[in-house]
């Protein structure tokens, strides 16, 4: 800084200080550009949504779609399925959370999550493991019939998208 | 690297560009004569091996880009398409692909001679820091090259060491999806990952420059690790340097050979000859040989989170290692205790890439986190106490008293002295 003695800012301090502030927006406005195309872009985000017909889905069966490059399971449950799922006390679980909350209302048959464990990304396998749910075959982790954690070390439930029926057979995903 | 030229060509030409540019100067300086320790053991020729394998890799590289095309549709048919079309091809990527991991096994012998003489303390953390840098550089590289075949393991490794960031509180997925470019690993991902692979060894070699630039400013630490005192205790860098690089160089390409010619596969996984398939995981998913010890750490502890963080601990905890080793003896030939407690290290690093390859569950759980354990208390308390309470023997005065025989025989006679110190 400029030498001198006294203890008050000089003119000249404000110019470094408004340069050096200037030149500071400067290169965060330049570098944003760069960072932010890294993000999904707009092509990605157009395939964000995903129609799914339920019709062919057969009871005790689960289906894979893709949405947005993952896989989304859509399981038609059987009544034993659901009531095992509304069983269990909450006290239980590692991630605690009713099956009536991953559900929607008068569409209890109909599971829908994301199929991705919730630990490093692999894709569990249905119908497997000792809950009757999936069953993660790379370390181990096991879903129930409500698609929740049962055994770690996933630390979460799989994952609910959102979704909604545009008609009784009709499910839209995202 | 001042510029006053000590090196005078006889050629007129050459002087004449001498005088204008010193480069024969920075040379002759740095490669011919430059005084190297006279005890120098082949353990300190992997610092050559390492710079010739960065050169193969960027060279076997630049050549396979000329065929490789990085999309999700295509990436895997364009490597077949190297394997069976290409002149060469075959050879050309199983020299990269084999040549990344002779890369590591030289890094990791460089490196546990560095821990076991001591290289990393004063006045060397500079030097030893920009490796741990280096060694970064490479992990991530050797990751994102990894992905670019876009098989089933390539893909998988993708997601899996991706996922490692969503363990992040709050900004977890919003990084990860950031790193993807979607909702999940892509085509985009492999993109990035293709540019990035290509951007990183020419980092990795603007890093090594310093790396020898800094060796270069405080000199080659050595068996003894006692300063160097005169110019007895030293010999030219050529002949007698580069003889002994150029042996090392030629033995361990005969191993790299062999690999490429004989189980070029080895060392890779059947299932990433699969093209890669969101929609299902291989059931047994394993990273690379060189990963594996890491791979354990991360398992090892049942918190997501916390997995993450001692895995990328368990690389930081090196930069940190010349100010937790407390010893002011370098070499672990006078250092007793410390020489055990170095094996010991050793074969938990290994066993530690053992457990890595197995799947998570009994008694292969516990044996990961006792050596989890070790790993980190070896850099957080051994070295700091050992320090403080081991007593070191006693060191000889220079390397010429340590090697060369009493009285001041003739060199030859000196290299064929029994190592009385080891």
């Amino acid at each position: 800084m400029a030498a001198t003695d006294t203890a008050e800012p000089s003119r000249r301090d404000f110019l470094y200080i408004a340069t050096a502030a200037v030149g500071a927006v400067g290169a965060a406005a330049t570098v944003w550009p760069l960072i932010s195309q890294m993000n999904p872009d707009a092509s990605v985000l157009a395939l964000a949504l995903a129609e799914v017909d339920l019709a062919p889905i057969a009871e005790g069966q689960i289906v894979t779609v893709k949405w947005r490059g993952k896989p989304v399971f859509i399981a038609h449950r059987t009544k034993k399925e659901i009531e095992e799922a509304r069983a269990v006390p909450l006290a239980q679980l590692i991630d605690p959370q009713s099956d009536e909350a991953r559900v929607k209302k008068g569409h209890e048959q109909w599971l829908v999550v994301v199929g991705i464990c919730t630990h490093l990304g692999c894709v569990p396998l249905g119908h497997q493991g000792s809950y009757g749910g999936w069953f993660c075959p790379c370390h181990g982790s096991e879903y129930d019939t409500s698609g929740r954690v049962r055994r770690s070390p996933a630390p979460y439930n799989l994952e609910v998208p959102p979704y909604e029926f545009a008609s009784d057979t009709l499910v839209r995903i995202g | 690297m001042s510029g006053h030229s000590s090196y005078q060509p006889q050629n007129r030409l050459l002087r004449w560009f001498e005088a204008r540019l010193p480069v024969g100067w920075l040379i002759h300086s740095s490669f011919v004569a430059y005084p190297t320790p006279r005890n120098l053991n082949y353990w300190w020729t992997f610092g050559g091996i390492l710079s010739f394998m960065l050169t193969v890799q960027i060279v076997t590289g630049v050549v396979l880009t000329m065929h490789f095309t990085p999309t999700a549709t295509q990436a895997f048919d364009s490597v077949e398409h190297i394997m069976r079309d290409v002149n060469y091809g075959w050879l050309l990527r199983y020299l990269h692909a084999n040549g990344g991991s002779m890369f590591f096994l030289a890094v990791y012998i460089h490196m546990f001679r560095g821990l076991y003489y001591g290289s990393y303390k004063e006045p060397r953390e500079v030097l030893w820091i920009l490796g741990v840098i280096i060694f970064f550089l490479m992990m991530a590289s050797a990751f994102m090259g990894y992905v670019l075949p876009w098989g089933q393991m390539s893909f998988w490794a993708a997601t899996v060491i991706t996922n490692l960031f969503s363990a992040i509180p709050i900004f977890g997925k919003g990084i990860t999806e950031w790193l993807w470019g979607g909702y999940a690993v892509d085509n985009p991902t492999l993109q990035r990952f293709f540019s990035l692979h290509y951007l990183l060894p020419f980092m990795i070699a603007g890093v090594v420059v310093l790396h020898v630039w800094a060796l270069h400013v405080v000199g080659q630490n050595n068996p003894t690790g006692i300063d160097v005192k005169s110019d007895k205790d030293t010999v030219p860098f050529t002949p007698y340097a580069t003889a002994k690089d150029g042996f090392a160089l030629v033995c361990f390409l005969i191993l790299l050979a062999w690999f490429v010619f004989y189980i070029p596969n080895y060392l890779s996984h059947p299932d990433n000859y699969i093209p890669a398939n969101p929609l299902q995981t291989p059931p047994h998913i394993v990273p690379e040989w060189y990963f594996l010890p890491y791979y354990a750490i991360l398992r090892a502890i049942p918190s997501k989170l916390i997995g993450v963080i001692a895995l990328f601990a368990s690389i930081a905890v090196l930069a940190f290692l010349p100010w937790l080793d407390t010893s002011k003896v370098r070499s672990a030939r006078y250092r007793p205790l410390f020489r055990q407690f170095f094996w010991i290290f050793v074969i938990c690093c290994i066993g530690l890439g053992y457990l890595g390859s197995k799947q998570p569950e009994g008694l292969y759980v516990i044996a990961a986190r006792i050596l989890t354990a070790y790993y980190f208390l070896y850099f957080l308390v051994i070295l700091p106490v050992l320090g403080l309470i081991e007593r070191p023997k006693a060191v000889p005065a220079s390397i010429s008293e340590a090697v060369l025989p009493k009285g001041g025989a003739p060199v030859a006679a000196g290299a064929a002295a029994p190592d009385r110190n080891g």
